[in-house]
């Protein structure tokens, strides 16, 4: 089967397509530079104002799915096949204001207008899926979303009070649904795609076999699953990513499998995507989940990236490895896996061949006499880097601690275990002692940097002291709260 | 008849004052098609350009080789140094210490040096990365501590405040505390960054759109640099997506670039830099060092201050003479000084030229009289509230009104104000439940304070007090208003145009609200200082009496009637007997050659200022406002949550309320962010590491109090005649956030029994509160 050389994608009412894509033009770029649809405006091109917010639908086993993205930091070739929506397709049932629009005025949810696109994006998204939200709801839904005039409050109050001024049966985008559903069907050929000059080629594998054969050929492809990283090399470092590969649209390797033993996690599944699962089972990520960057960034970020990618301050990488992950790399039709920790070898190296990438990540299933605990320090509680993360599990049988993992971000060069403070612990009845000597050891574990999200000094001091936390969070004799995110 | 007529149409027009109107861009914002500096359709050849910057904090610049730069694809030309035509400086305060690009000298680290001109922003950008510069490094100070100690000079001026006698009131106090405060700066991060797109014309002309509080200052800029005099530059500006400061004097800089290209190639240029540059190469709001002696009796009473408060100025002056002076005019906040002396250090760093930002100095002033307080509280053993309340400004009787720059507080209306906080916010039950939580908790600690603020309303440099508006009433009734203030977010134009509507009796939707240009009003202020709606609003206001004089004339004439009889109300008028619409008014006095057009002006009268004597009024009035908030700490992070705030602030009678709230609630929520997790680094190179959002972190929605209560001071009315007796709005509430790092610095004094002021700085991030968590513990 020949390659396809163009990209196809519905854009408001339209279908569009684009003979020759680059593999670094961004989605806001093309809406605003090529298409003239001003709405989405650019305020960071680093995914983290949300003033670019569009929605993205695709379909994912037949059923057709709008989630929130950032406009600057996705590229327009990861679009084949979706639907975009921007702030101009927006409209009422009478085609004035949508009920968003409106509610967003009645509320006076804007002052200077910037940012306000991008929160209409962000409230119709949270309307559609959940009309009736709280206002933490809100909140999450806006993570990804940064307004300086308001201070948030009449934001807040719009979205709580929109379903008043419509529902969302009603909307255009559910009445349209099977007509998008059936054109989005008809985009689809299975084929691969090609497109973008030699120099700048965006390539779109056909399946997960596809993608190694296209691996074989260019090992030097740059991957892109989510983008949330790689948009930033182009936005902000100008780097050339061609050839691209780009994989976020393929189904196989979006799977969340739950077996007796261990949750399968593909390496494409977004951390939206792999929400809903990951806090069934493991009920202490729950409100780490929610501080992973802004909506926009987990409906597009992977899992697999930000493990990939090799990052020392990655969210996932150090409450992964506390949890005993292991990762499956592919290599042609070659698989391997290892240890998470083992993965991370230094500070910008993996243990990845050019050729190889990662497919699934393996997490066994908690077992009983463990305590886990995952925790997250940063300037800002929301939508911020991490300083320090932490991820621990601590098994206990008969008052002994006979097991433990310990495993930070934020610490070192890579996502690392402390090996000291877990010797520390092991072996040791549970009892305060036991984790101060712990705390203590973590200094001959970690040397870690100063810059500017937090010094070293900081760094060990709230380390240690999440050890405290930990010990006092599951000690049977603590009587007060000790964790402000459960107070 | 004519009554019942009034009495059957609707009460009253559209968009009255005093009462509630939606920004008059409200739905053009939420669709997308409100339309900003960078959604201009280009015309065809526009250009784009982008600034080369500097790799070094302090250096001689030995070469810079430009010839790749010039090679690369799409590239048109650059621009240095010695392709600015006219006068190579952009001071706003006419020093001449601010070139456009720098002739053989960098000065702070990510300084424009050049730019690149190209078909396309992408190439221009790439284009810059490479350029070749060799310097010559010198060493360099970053902060003013290490400036001061490099014996680095000042940019501008320092102004010292004086009053009274503080050698033997020290000497004579009971107490006595001297410390150091340092108060972070503050980057704008307006959503919407700097943007300036010329369009050359015939002759010296060049029309340019751009985003700017001060459209008069970028025209005169842009002629100052083209050498061309004012007239042949017209500066546009429809709307800014946040200005906040930013945009009063940082514009300069783009707009003078997008000239000289766009005249150089006879080109549109449009100039627009990413994030990352905008928040390197423009300045920010000043950070401080402060050391102060204060002397108080046993009570609590304040006898005499002694205050140093120097400053990151950056390289060049820009604004930090009226910042610096301002930071020390807020020095008292709320507070009676009986002795004071108080100097302000603006110290030459090199960083990026610190410039405007929404409270203009005043905020530093007012954290470091909070902190005296705490001081005096602490080591008094008492609740900081009390102090507060005991050091109050008074009144004729006690004769506790005289500021340290010489001027009466005449309308304290604070013991009212905190009164009613006080007990709406149920302080007192609060803190004491807050002493006993702390006393039970070991882990999680709150903290709860209600701090007052006083902010002076006027232009320090008195002349800025002028605006100027342009009314026209086009035959068929319809009114086109324009004013010299810009909108930035605040409704301004929403404000103004009720005046108007106002003043005429017709509708809002009557009136034309069109972009500020200096077409039509020359020689504006900046929308600056909280005054726009008190200058436009009162300049339109005397453009629309102008025209209504000569309707009235008119009518009283051809009605053949007494003009003080004559009446608008609800979009007719009355005439004697007679009730005529106001369309066929205005359409029977076009036909008569009435005109119909009138520019108007105003003054804020009474203000005076000796800079050199440090006396005079340099304020017409005061504005109030008083915030309570609660907070909890995690002594383990450091990391805190606002669990509660409750606001109680003076506008006066307020032009609309509910605008008038949003600016009160996003001014505490954006003074909040300065005091907590808005965090400037540098590293040892001078290099700002936090230049986005994902290293600079403003407040999200979930950073908000838990509970947050904004009420205006519904009582209030401005003593003096301001428009509508309203008061300013845009900077006062900013140091409302005041009251959460207050209440984060109670929780961390629980650790040691609040037996010790915590001496937090700002921002008070995770890291800060920990760190003081650990000191006091430490103590123990």
């Amino acid at each position: 089967m020949t390659h396809r050389t163009e990209i196809r994608f519905l854009l408001n009412g339209a279908d569009v397509i684009v003979t020759d894509a680059p593999a670094d033009k961004t989605l806001l770029d093309y809406l605003r530079l090529e298409r003239r649809l001003t709405g989405s405006k650019e305020g960071c091109a680093e995914g983290d104002c949300g003033a670019c917010t569009v929605l993205v639908g695709r379909l994912a086993g037949g059923v057709l799915k709008y989630e929130t993205v950032n406009a600057c930091i996705r590229f327009l070739a990861s679009l084949d096949g979706c639907h975009v929506v921007t702030i101009e397709h927006l409209r009422g049932e009478n085609g004035g204001l949508h009920p968003i629009q409106q509610a967003m005025v009645d509320f006076h949810g804007s002052q200077c207008g910037f940012c306000t696109p991008g929160f209409v994006m962000s409230l119709y998204a949270l309307w559609m899926g959940n009309p009736e939200p709280t206002d933490t709801e809100v909140e999450s839904a806006i993570q990804g979303n940064l307004c300086r005039c308001t201070g948030y409050q009449p934001i807040i109050a719009a979205a709580m009070a929109a379903n008043r001024y419509g529902s969302p049966a009603q909307d255009f985008l559910e009445t349209e649904r099977a007509t998008i559903t059936e054109r989005l069907a008809a985009l689809s050929d299975g084929r691969r795609v090609v497109t973008g000059p030699d120099d700048n080629k965006a390539i779109l594998p056909a399946d997960v076999a596809d993608f190694a054969a296209v691996l074989e050929d260019f090992p030097q492809a740059t991957i892109v699953a989510g983008s949330t990283d790689v948009g930033l090399w182009v936005t902000k470092f100008m780097r050339p990513i061609g050839p691209a590969v780009f994989i976020s649209h393929l189904q196989e390797l979006k799977s969340v499998t739950l077996s007796d033993t261990a949750l399968e996690i593909g390496a494409g599944v977004t951390y939206s995507e792999a929400q809903a699962t990951i806090c069934e089972i493991f009920p202490h990520l729950k409100s780490y989940w929610d501080r992973i960057a802004g909506q926009q960034v987990r409906n597009m970020g992977t899992i697999g990236g930000n493990i990939a990618n090799g990052s020392p301050i990655g969210d996932t990488p150090p409450v992964l490895i506390a949890l005993g992950a292991q990762i499956v790399l592919r290599n042609g039709a070659t698989q391997r896996s290892l240890p998470l920790e083992q993965f991370f070898i230094e500070y910008g190296k993996q243990d990845r061949a050019p050729t190889e990438f990662v497919e699934s990540i393996l997490i066994p299933r908690p077992r009983s006499g463990q305590f886990h605990a995952a925790y997250k320090i940063s300037k800002r509680r929301d939508e911020d880097i991490s300083s320090v993360a932490a991820g621990f599990c601590v098994t206990v049988s008969e008052g002994r601690i006979t097991d433990c993992r310990l495993a930070f971000g934020g610490m070192a060069g890579t996502p690392k275990r402390a090996a000291k403070a877990e010797a520390a612990l092991r072996g040791q009845p549970w009892g305060e002692a036991a984790f101060v000597a712990a705390g203590k050891a973590l200094e001959a574990d970690f040397t870690p940097l100063s810059d500017w999200r937090a010094s070293a000094e900081y760094r060990a001091t709230a380390a240690r002291n999440l050890l405290q936390r930990f010990f006092l969070t599951h000690d049977e004799t603590t009587t007060e709260a000790v964790d402000l995110l459960s107070a | 008849m004519k009554h019942d007529i009034i009495t059957d149409a609707k009460k009253s027009i559209s968009g009255a004052v005093h009462t509630d109107r939606r920004h008059d861009s409200a739905e053009k914002h939420v669709t997308g098609r409100a339309e900003y500096c960078d959604d201009i359709a280009e015309p065809q050849g526009t250009l784009h350009a982008y600034l080369g910057t500097s790799t070094v904090a302090h250096g001689l610049i030995r070469s810079m080789d430009l010839e790749a730069v010039l090679a690369a694809p799409g590239v048109i030309g650059v621009l240095t140094a010695a392709d600015v035509p006219g006068c190579n400086d952009i001071s706003p305060t006419g020093q001449n210490d601010e070139p456009v690009f720098p002739v053989d000298k960098s000065e702070f680290h990510g300084q424009p040096l050049f730019a690149v001109i190209a078909t396309s922003r992408d190439a221009a950008r790439r284009a810059t990365e490479l350029a070749k510069i060799d310097y010559e490094v010198l060493p360099h100070a970053l902060d003013p501590v290490s400036a001061m100690e490099a014996g680095y000079p000042h940019v501008t001026a320092p102004l010292k405040l004086e009053r009274g006698d503080i050698a033997p009131a020290f000497d004579s106090a009971k107490n006595r505390i001297q410390g150091r405060m340092t108060i972070g700066g503050q980057d704008h991060m307006y959503l919407e960054g700097q943007i300036a797109f010329a369009i050359p014309g015939e002759d010296d002309d060049v029309i340019v759109h751009c985003s700017t509080q001060h459209p008069s200052e970028a025209q005169h800029m842009v002629a100052h640099v083209l050498g061309v005099p004012s007239n042949a530059v017209t500066v546009n500006v429809r709307r800014m997506g946040g200005g906040f400061g930013g945009k009063e004097s940082q514009m300069n800089l783009f707009c003078a670039v997008a000239a000289i290209a766009a005249k150089k190639w006879n080109r549109p240029v449009k100039i627009r830099p990413d994030r990352d540059q905008d928040m390197t190469a423009t300045g920010k709001r000043h950070d401080f060092v402060v050391d102060y002696d204060v002397a108080f009796d046993d009570s609590g009473r304040i006898e005499a201050v002694d205050g140093t408060f120097a400053a990151r100025c950056g390289y060049s002056s820009d604004l930090s003479g009226p910042v610096t002076d301002r930071a020390l005019f807020h020095a008292d906040n709320a507070y009676f000084y009986p002795n004071v002396r108080l100097t302000s250090r603006p110290m030459k760093t090199n960083t990026v030229s610190n410039t405007a930002f929404r409270g203009f100095g005043g905020p530093q002033g007012v954290v470091a009289a909070e902190r005296m307080i705490e001081e005096i509280a602490y080591a008094l053993g008492k609740d900081p509230l009390e102090i507060r309340k005991a050091n109050f400004y008074g009144d004729r009787n006690d004769g506790r009104l005289l500021t340290p720059y010489h001027q009466e507080v005449e309308d304290n209306i604070l013991p009212r104000l905190i009164g009613e906080l006080e007990s709406s916010s149920d302080y007192q039950a609060r803190r004491e439940a807050i002493l006993q939580h702390n006393a039970r908790s070991s882990i999680l600690k709150r903290g709860i304070a209600l701090t007052p603020v006083k902010f002076g309303i006027s232009f320090t440099a008195t002349w800025y007090n002028q605006a100027g508006a342009l009314i026209h009433i086009y035959n068929d009734g319809s009114i086109h208003l324009n004013h010299g203030g810009t909108e930035m977010g605040q409704g301004l134009n929403t404000k103004v145009a009720q005046v108007v509507a106002d003043a005429f009796q017709v509708d809002f939707e009557r009136i034309k609200i069109t972009k500020t240009t200096t077409e039509k009003v020359p020689n504006t202020s900046a929308t600056a200082a909280s005054s726009g709606s008190d200058l436009n609003g009162m300049a339109a206001l005397n453009a629309a009496e102008q025209l209504k004089e000569r309707l009235v004339a008119f009518a009283a004439e051809r009605w053949n009637t007494e003009p003080e009889t004559i009446r608008f109300h609800n979009n007719m008028v009355e005439i004697g007997s007679e009730l005529v619409s106001f369309n066929d008014l205005v359409r029977q006095a076009y036909m008569a050659r009435v005109h119909l057009s009138a520019a108007g002006f105003y003054k804020t009268p009474k203000i005076h200022w000796d800079r050199a004597a440090g006396k005079g009024r340099p304020f017409y009035y005061f504005a109030y406002g008083a915030s309570c908030s609660e907070v909890s700490v995690d002594t383990l992070t450091g990391e805190y949550r606002v669990e509660r705030t409750d606001i109680l602030h003076d506008v006066g009678k307020s032009l609309n309320p509910i605008l008038d709230k949003g600016q009160v609630e996003g001014a505490f929520i954006q003074g909040m962010g300065w005091l907590t997790t808005e965090e400037l680094w540098w590293d040892q190179t001078g290099r700002l590491r936090t230049h986005a959002p994902s290293t600079y972190k403003i407040p999200l929605a979930s950073d908000r109090p838990r509970q947050f209560t904004v009420k205006l001071a519904e009582w209030s009315e401005n003593k003096e005649r301001t428009i509508k007796r309203s008061k300013a709005v845009g900077e006062p509430p900013f140091m409302l956030g005041v009251s959460v790092f207050e209440a984060l610095s109670m929780a961390v004094a629980s650790v040691a029994d609040y037996r010790e002021c915590p001496r937090l700085d700002a921002p008070a991030t995770p890291e800060r509160v920990l760190m003081a968590i650990e000191r006091l513990k430490t103590r123990e």
